[in-house]
């Protein structure tokens, strides 16, 4: 089943490739906030508040990702 | 050998005057029930010295209050009931997922349309001890039951409603919904001036892209949620797959915490798109 194995490797890169940059960008956000915090501890709610937003924001592109992953794996 | 049961849509159980009832609508009904009990509990006998579950009750609501009062500023009296709803919906629809027994107790149905109740990760986890304690008899018992297994269709009884795209995607559409009425009741006409300027070239473009950015928070409000629970789900199926004995546990507790995280940034995203809606524009 030559077409199964392609559809297999398709969704593994859409998937893997997808998620190195909202990897990185969660890494930068989260080191960010733990400055912020470190700097001035009495912010720490409102800075996680943010950081709980920002984090969202970049999850959604690996979630991009993950629908075109299930596209092509269940279709 | 047992498969892995994985399916990206809720499986039909049965139908009800023509509508067909999903295992993750089930679900939905039985967290709503809860919830409605719960609420039915608390509010039907509010006393001034509060009692346990008040108590906690007092607790969730305020902290979230609090939490949504950085964001909204004054609005927050006109769209709490409707963001702490969201909250609780989402969280108990989450968290029932965690719950043993979902997704692992369903239904057979084979060719014949025979049904017969049994637990797939549990046979998963068992298969290869029991073939190898059983007497040749009950051995090939086991194997024909495990024929049948495998031509006939496993359905889970109960699957978390999260990991229904059906219902990310009804509450993503019901905000954003909201989130429009919400910005032409504060603002009247001049909030459609956000998407339809023709003063300039470059604001008449500008325009056009918050018009397709209003559309993408759907994908991404159904998306984010879905995804997440769903990918929540397949990770627990494989691992308990993989390795049967206590490997899952961490998993489960990072599940726990995905279920409150996303819980909360549904809402939390929400109230920002709401205090960006209603609020005048500065530049």
């Amino acid at each position: 089943m030559p077409e199964e194995g392609l559809k297999a490797i398709a969704t593994a890169i859409a998937m893997g490739l997808g998620a190195i940059g909202p990897g990185i960008g969660i890494g930068i956000l989260a080191s960010k906030a733990l400055e912020a915090i470190g700097r001035n501890p009495e912010a720490e709610s409102k800075i996680r508040t943010t950081m709980i937003l920002g984090i969202a924001f970049a999850e959604a592109i690996a979630i991009y990702a993950l629908v075109i992953a299930l596209i092509i794996k269940f279709t | 050998m047992p498969t892995v049961h994985i399916s990206l849509r809720a499986e039909t159980l049965f139908q009800l005057f023509g509508i067909p009832v999903t295992n993750a609508l089930l679900t939905t009904w039985f967290s709503m029930a809860v919830l409605i009990f719960l609420s039915l509990m608390t509010s039907g006998n509010i006393k001034m010295i509060p009692g346990t579950l008040q108590n906690i009750m007092e607790m969730a609501v305020g902290g979230i209050h609090n939490l949504f009062e950085e964001i909204l500023k004054e609005n927050i009296q006109r769209f709490f009931p409707f963001l702490m709803t969201l909250f609780l919906f989402i969280f108990f629809n989450n968290w029932a997922g965690l719950l043993p027994g979902v997704g692992t107790i369903g239904l057979t149905k084979n060719e014949e349309s025979k049904e017969a109740l049994f637990s797939n990760r549990a046979v998963a986890a068992t298969s290869e001890f029991t073939a190898g304690e059983k007497s040749a008899g009950e051995s090939a018992t086991a194997a024909e039951n495990q024929k049948t297994v495998k031509n006939s269709e496993f359905i889970p009884l109960f699957r978390s409603g999260s990991a229904d795209l059906n219902t990310t995607l009804a509450l993503a559409i019901m905000t954003v919904g909201y989130v429009q009425y919400a910005g032409l009741s504060a603002l009247g006409f001049s909030y459609l001036k956000k998407f339809f300027n023709i003063s300039n070239p470059i604001n008449f473009v500008v325009g056009i892209l918050e018009l397709i950015s209003e559309f993408a928070r759907i994908v991404s409000f159904a998306f984010r949620l879905f995804g997440n629970i769903f990918a929540g789900e397949v990770l627990l199926t494989v691992i308990a797959f993989l390795i049967p004995l206590l490997a899952p546990i961490p998993f489960l507790g990072l599940e726990l915490f995905v279920g409150l995280i996303q819980a909360m940034v549904f809402p939390l995203l929400a109230a920002v798109f709401f205090s960006m809606a209603v609020s005048h524009e500065e530049h």
